[in-house]
C-alpha cells in the first residue's frame, strides 16, 4: 500500500512533503515531489488531502489484496469527496460530510 | 553540519497528541517560552494522522472517574497506577470539552446530550482532530514549532534535564535546545518485531511505523527509571488492512466468529488480551480463519461503515471495494498484529509522579511514553499533556538552576552524527538491520511468527542477537540526512527491544495471554503482584521491582 504522485499533475508547492508523518516524500531536481520510500506509507492519506491539483492518489499493495484501482479526495464546503477509481475507469464516489460523526 | 543553539524555557519533544496539547495548555501563560520539536510536521503528525472515529476514553453520564479506573485495572489485571489513572479519567470530559470548542465534531442527540458508543464511548467526526490540534498550537504566541528536527539525546547533567540535542531531517543542520524543562511525548514504538504484512506493505500497521520509540530510548540512555515493558500491546485487527475493529464489533455489534460458524468470544474472557488470545488460540487449535460477523448488517449499515473508515482507516473500504464484496456479503477477517510498545494502551513507559515528572529532575512524559496509565487513547493523551504542562508551570517558575553550557558535549555528539557519513559504503544497510532485528524479536522474543509465546533460552538469544545488531548499527554509512534519521530510528528501536527483553524475561509468570505468554510460566501468580521496572547503567539493563500502589 502506498501512494503514486503523477508528475505532469504535481506543480512543485511541497504541501504533500510538509504533511507526511514519515518524512517520506521529497522533491527531485524538477522541483517536483516523488515518493522516496515507497514501502514506508502508512496509508494515512495525508498527502493526498493536501494536493490541491489531484496529483496523488492511494493504492493498495497486491499483498493486502490490491487489484489496481486507486483512491483520492478532494474537498470542498465541508465535504470531503472520496473518489475510488477502478482500472476499467469505473468511477465510484462517496461523499462525507465533515460535520457528520461518525454513526460508528 | 552547521549548528544552531535555541534557548527556550519548556521544550516539548513530538508535536503529536499530547505533545500538542501540552503547547496549547502553556500557551495561556505568554511569560513561558516554549519550543515544539518535532521529527515531522506537526499538522498531521503522530497516531491521529488518518483521523480517528471515536472518543474511546470518556466519563459517560452517571458513570465516575473511578469507573473508568476500575475498569482499566482489571483489563491491566492489577498492574496499574491507580493515582495516575484517576488524575488522568479526571479530565477526560474536560479536554473534551475543550476540543469540541477548538472545532470538533461530536454527536448529540435531539436534547444536545453526547450519543455513547457502549459506557466509556461517545461518536465523533475525528477525520480532521490533528489538524484542529495544530492550528490551536499555532495560534498561541509564545510556542514556537520547529518541524523537520529529530531529537535524538537528552542533555542531562547531575540527573537534572538541560535541554536536547537533534538534528534537522533534510538540511545539515545540528540543534542544541538548551531548556529549563523538557515534556517528552515522542509516542511509543512500532516496529519492533515482523510485522503483519513484511513485504511491500510492511508499514501498514496498528501504531505509526513512524514512532520508534524515540522517547523511551533517550529516557533508557539517560537512567531514567521505565515500568511494565513487558505488558506489551497487541491489537486485534481488519486482516491485511489492519484496521480498527472496534468499530464493527461495537459499532454494529458483530461477534468474534471462527470457521466451524462458532462464537467463540464468550469462550476466553473479555479482556483486551484475552480477545486477542481467543483469536489466537482458535486458529492454533484449528478453527481459523476467524472472523468478525457482519452478514447479516444491512446496505445502509455497509455504507455508514465505507464512510466511519474513510474517516479513520481508508484503505479498508478500498479493500471492500476492490474485492467486490462489502462486509454485508462476506464477514471481516480479523489477526492479531504484531507487538508494541505503548503506554497509552498497556502500562509501558516512563515511571513518573502524579506530575508526569520522570525520575530525571525537570524530565517529563505525557501521552503513550508515559507508564504505568493504561487505556489513554486520545483524551487520556490530552490530559496528560495538560497535566504534565501544569506542573511544568510549577517547575519552571520555582526553577533557579544554573543554565549549564556545555561544548564538549554537544561536539561529542556532533562526532557521532558526522562518524555515519564517513563510513565506507558497506553490504550492511539500515534496512537490512531493521529486518534483522524483527526476525529476532519475532522469532525469539514472542512474535507473531510463535504466537507471542518465549521461554527463558530463546529470551537470551534474542538479547545477544540484538547486542551484536546495535554493534553493527555503528558501522552503517549515510549518505544524506534522510539516512541518518533511519540510523537514529533503528538505534532507537534497538534499545527499546533490549530493555524489552529484560522486562519479558523478568517477569516471571504469565499475568496477560499473548502480551506477555512465558511458556516457562504459564501460570499468573499473586507473588507478581508488583511492578518490574528498570534503569539502565554502564549499558546494562538492571530490573528494579516495586511494590503496587
Amino acid at each position: 500500500m502506498s501512494i503514486r504522485i503523477t508528475q505532469s499533475k504535481c506543480v512543485g508547492c511541497g504541501m504533500c512533503i510538509e504533511a507526511c508523518p514519515g518524512n517520506l516524500i521529497k522533491k527531485n531536481s524538477d522541483g517536483k515531489a516523488y515518493m522516496l520510500h515507497e514501502r514506508d506509507c502508512w496509508g494515512c492519506t495525508s498527502c493526498i488531502k493536501e494536493c490541491k491539483t489531484g496529483a496523488i492518489r492511494f493504492f493498495l499493495g497486491a499483498d493486502i489484496g490490491g487489484r489496481g484501482s486507486t483512491l483520492s479526495v478532494s474537498e470542498k464546503n465541508n465535504i470531503s469527496t472520496w473518489k475510488i477509481e477502478d482500472p476499467n475507469e469505473n468511477v465510484k464516489i462517496i461523499e462525507v460530510n465533515k460535520n457528520d460523526a461518525n454513526k460508528y | 553540519m552547521e549548528r544552531k543553539v535555541i534557548d527556550t524555557d519548556v521544550l516539548i519533544i513530538g508535536g503529536g497528541t499530547a505533545g500538542c496539547f501540552a503547547g496549547i495548555t502553556l500557551g495561556k501563560r505568554k511569560d513561558i517560552k516554549v519550543l515544539i520539536a518535532e521529527k515531522a510536521n506537526i499538522k498531521r503528525s503522530g497516531c491521529l494522522a488518518a483521523g480517528v472515529n471515536a472518543i474511546n476514553a470518556y466519563i459517560t453520564e452517571g458513570k465516575t472517574p473511578q469507573y473508568y479506573v476500575d475498569y482499566a485495572k482489571k483489563d491491566a489485571d492489577g498492574i496499574v497506577r491507580e493515582d495516575l489513572l484517576l488524575s488522568m479519567c479526571e479530565r477526560l470530559n474536560h479536554v473534551t470539552d475543550i476540543m469540541e470548542k477548538l472545532g470538533l465534531v461530536i454527536l448529540k442527540d435531539e436534547n444536545g446530550k453526547y450519543v455513547t458508543r457502549g459506557t466509556r464511548n461517545i461518536k465523533i467526526n475525528g477525520e480532521n482532530i490533528k489538524v484542529i490540534l495544530a492550528d490551536a498550537v499555532k495560534k498561541q504566541e509564545n510556542v514556537t514549532v520547529i518541524n523537520h528536527v529529530n531529537i535524538t539525546d537528552y542533555i542531562v547533567k547531575d540527573n537534572v534535564i538541560k535541554g536536547a540535542y537533534g538534528f534537522d531531517v533534510n538540511e545539515e543542520i545540528f540543534y542544541e535546545i538548551r531548556a529549563k524543562a523538557v515534556i517528552c511525548a515522542t509516542g511509543g514504538a512500532a516496529g519492533l518485531y515482523r510485522p503483519n504484512n513484511p513485504g511491500f506493505s510492511r508499514h501498514k500497521m496498528w501504531y505509526p511505523p513512524f514512532n520508534t520509540g524515540a522517547g523511551y530510548a533517550m529516557g533508557i540512555l539517560a537512567g531514567a527509571e521505565m515500568t511494565t515493558f513487558e505488558m506489551r500491546f497487541i491489537a486485534l485487527r481488519c486482516k491485511d488492512t489492519i484496521a480498527p475493529t472496534g468499530t464493527i464489533a461495537q459499532g454494529v455489534g458483530a461477534k468474534q466468529l471462527n470457521s466451524k460458524g462458532e462464537i467463540y468470544e464468550d469462550k476466553y474472557g473479555i479482556t483486551t488480551s484475552q480477545r486477542l488470545y481467543g483469536t489466537v488460540t482458535e486458529n492454533r487449535e484449528g478453527r481459523g480463519p476467524c472472523y468478525l460477523k457482519t452478514d447479516e448488517i444491512t446496505k445502509e449499515q455497509e455504507q455508514d461503515l465505507y464512510k466511519a473508515y474513510l474517516n479513520m482507516a481508508p484503505s479498508q473500504t478500498l479493500k471492500w471495494l476492490e474485492e467486490g464484496k462489502g462486509p454485508s456479503e462476506q464477514n471481516v477477517e480479523i489477526e492479531g498484529t504484531e507487538p508494541y510498545i505503548v503506554g497509552g494502551h498497556t502500562a509501558s513507559g516512563y515511571w513518573v509522579d502524579n506530575d508526569r515528572q520522570t525520575t530525571i529532575k525537570g524530565l517529563f512524559a505525557a501521552g503513550d511514553v508515559a507508564g504505568g496509565c493504561p487505556q489513554k487513547y486520545v483524551t487520556g493523551a490530552l490530559a496528560e499533556g495538560e497535566i504534565a504542562a501544569e506542573a511544568v508551570e510549577r517547575y519552571v517558575d520555582d526553577y533557579n538552576d544554573e543554565k549549564v553550557f556545555d561544548e564538549a558535549g554537544a561536539d561529542e555528539k556532533i562526532s557521532e552524527y558526522e562518524s555515519f557519513f564517513q563510513n565506507p559504503v558497506a553490504d550492511i544497510s539500515t534496512e537490512l538491520l531493521e529486518e534483522a532485528m524483527q526476525k529476532v524479536m519475532d522469532e525469539y522474543a514472542g512474535g507473531i511468527k510463535t504466537d507471542y509465546q518465549y521461554n527463558e533460552s530463546r529470551l537470551t538469544l534474542a538479547a545477544e542477537k540484538i547486542k551484536m545488531l546495535e554493534d553493527t548499527c555503528k558501522r552503517l554509512p549515510a549518505d544524506s540526512m534522510d539516512d541518518l534519521l533511519r540510523i537514529y530510528e533503528l538505534k532507537e528501536r534497538l534499545v527499546v527491544c533490549q530493555v524489552l527483553i529484560e522486562h519479558l524475561r523478568a517477569r516471571k509468570e504469565t499475568r496477560w495471554h499473548s502480551f506477555a505468554e512465558n511458556m516457562d510460566y504459564p501460570e499468573k501468580s499473586d507473588e507478581w503482584l508488583k511492578y518490574v521496572n528498570s534503569k539502565m547503567n554502564d549499558g546494562k539493563v538492571e530490573i528494579i521491582f516495586r511494590e503496587l500502589q
